[in-house]
């Protein structure tokens, strides 16, 4: 049977396998080469170090996308340990709430940091009744970190809870048995268990940022992260070998981040924001 | 006494995260259906917002809804068999075809775009067809078809039930239709769920794909961002939600029965066995 069905094997792939090749591999390709054919040739790769903009934008996305990993990493790791290990009311629907906004586009997260911290915004009415000045801050480095924080909690929490879940009562039990205190305990066995899971979390969370497009073009008129960067290169400048070399590199970038997620997790991975 | 304290302390915690989640979008719900957001809720409630949304807008809900049916039709029908010949074939072949379907996921949707854009911008029709935001979804959209069922596939023997039916004299696409498909199924639902979401509520791709002929839901929602008052802004956004919630809730609901049944199968003594058995007899 094995044998005699390669052939159909084959012709079952083939629709999918013509649409990837024409639509996805050779326009890649191209836009590899075309980054390499503005006026400055391959150098056009290396304008990261040469292009003081372009370096900017560079250090600015990847320190933003660094420490909102990491706040959701630790939010997310208290939050969700809770969930794994205690049972109580309502707990199922708290779940639901914090995975719920999880197919929410950036776009609409954009909105929802400027409903909350922008010019007419909540936290603007409550400062301004407390203190009598208007915080305002969705337009700055501040409103792009909340926003991006807002769509990497829901993902970080439902990786933690898949780990925690797998975690082996047992070792707690026989730690605690032989003396260890509850902080020891966190410290010297759960962490280090859960220490993959939370690395592949965090690689898929540093990557999503990195290519967040729709928050940062709602919320970013001051802030040059490097979506907008490549963003404005190409509509404003018309400077598409610019572009295409800034998206190759954008893209090598968070596809080696989510590689190291995979290797480490096998889970399924989301990058869209 | 220490432990009651940890376990509230906690719970607030996750409770304000949940806050910082849930408050904004209520907020955006309330200005949607608000008379004047600045003055806020004693302004008085409206349809009003909601109303002119439709009326400005309501195109940009058709186009997307067509569009995320056709790429759905079109990832069950190149995705589904892709996923079983992974399965099939298994190894490293699989494991490396499986990393390039999956790359459209790990490459920024401005990039894929941008390709897109230099590759085939030349050819007019195409080009400003709805046909062209199309391609970029179901790019986007086919790995996560594709591991769904793949998921499921690995999970289960499927290749002894399909020799057990070659035995019997079933052809390979008799196989394919009575074995493969029905045992996927769940994978498929889930797979085909997650596309429905994605498509409808994608914007990195195709902000740079759309024209001002071919604007999708969300791009309308840029588009009023920038240049309408907040409340309609908040009343667009309201009517996003609400296409896109049950879809939500949809998920969850079949990814909580999923692992209900993975929990039964890996344990059976387990005490959930008896509810959902006497469930699925039913």
């Amino acid at each position: 049977m094995i044998q005699r069905d390669y052939p159909k094997l084959f012709v079952m792939i083939l629709p999918a396998a013509i649409v990837f090749v024409a639509f996805f591999i050779v326009p890649m390709a191209r836009l590899a080469v075309v980054g390499a054919s503005g006026e400055n040739g391959l150098s056009a790769y290396t304008s990261m170090a040469s292009k003081p903009r372009h370096f900017e934008s560079m250090v600015a996305t990847v320190l933003l996308s660094f420490s909102v990993t990491l706040v959701a990493l630790a939010i997310s790791t208290i939050s969700g340990l809770f969930l794994v290990r205690n049972r109580f009311s309502g707990r199922e629907a708290l779940v639901s709430l914090l995975t719920f906004p999880l197919a929410f586009p950036g776009v609409v997260i954009g909105f929802l940091v400027i409903l909350t911290a922008g010019r007419q915004g909540l936290i603007g009415s409550i400062t301004q009744a407390v203190t009598g000045d208007k915080l305002v801050f969705a337009y700055s480095m501040a409103g792009l970190f909340v926003g991006y924080l807002y769509f990497s909690i829901p993902r970080v929490i439902l990786t933690v809870m898949a780990a925690a879940e797998k975690l082996d009562p047992a070792l707690e039990e026989a730690a605690r048995s032989l003396g260890a205190s509850p902080w020891r305990v966190m410290r010297d066995v759960v962490l280090p268990a859960l220490k993959p899971g939370l690395i592949a979390s965090g690689a898929i969370c540093f990557a999503t940022s990195m290519g967040a497009f729709g928050t940062a073009f709602t919320l970013a008129t001051n802030v040059d992260v490097l979506p907008m960067t490549i963003y404005t290169e190409f509509t404003l400048n018309a400077n598409i070998a610019s572009a295409a070399s800034l998206s190759i590199i954008l893209g090598l970038v968070t596809w080696l981040a989510l590689f190291i997620a995979r290797t480490l997790s096998g889970s399924s991975v989301a990058a869209s924001a | 006494m220490q432990h009651r304290w940890l376990f509230i302390s906690q719970l607030v915690f996750t409770l304000a995260v949940c806050a910082f989640l849930i408050v904004p979008v209520v907020l955006s719900a309330l200005a949607g259906v608000t008379e004047n957001f600045f003055f806020g809720l004693k302004s008085g409630l409206t349809t009003r917002w909601i109303v002119e949304v439709w009326n400005l807008y309501s195109d940009t809900m058709f186009l997307s809804l067509l569009i995320a049916i056709t790429c759905l039709v079109v990832t069950l029908i190149i995705g589904v068999p892709t996923a079983y010949v992974l399965a099939r074939q298994g190894g490293k072949t699989a494991r490396f075809i499986e990393e390039i379907i999956v790359l459209p996921v790990a490459v920024p949707g401005l990039a894929i775009a941008l390709a897109m854009i230099i590759m085939y911008g030349g050819f007019r029709d195409f080009r400003i067809s709805w046909v062209f935001i199309l391609v970029g979804h179901v790019l986007y959209t086919l790995p996560f078809m594709v591991r769904s069922v793949l998921a499921v596939l690995s999970s289960m023997n499927f290749r002894e039930l399909e020799e057990g039916a070659a035995s019997l004299g079933a052809s390979f696409w008799q196989r394919f239709r009575t074995i493969v498909i029905p045992n996927a199924k769940p994978g498929i639902l889930a797979g085909s769920l997650m596309v429905i979401t994605l498509s409808i509520g994608e914007f990195n791709l195709t902000w740079m794909l759309h024209t001002p002929m071919t604007k999708t839901l969300p791009v309308g929602l840029a588009d009023s961002y920038a240049s309408m008052r907040l409340e309609i802004a908040s009343a667009y956004t309201l009517v996003f939600f609400i296409m896109i919630i049950p879809l939500l809730v949809a998920m969850q609901m079949l990814s909580r029965e999923n692992h209900r049944i993975k929990k039964i199968k890996e344990d059976p003594q387990s005490d959930l066995t008896p509810i959902t058995l006497k469930r699925e007899k039913a």
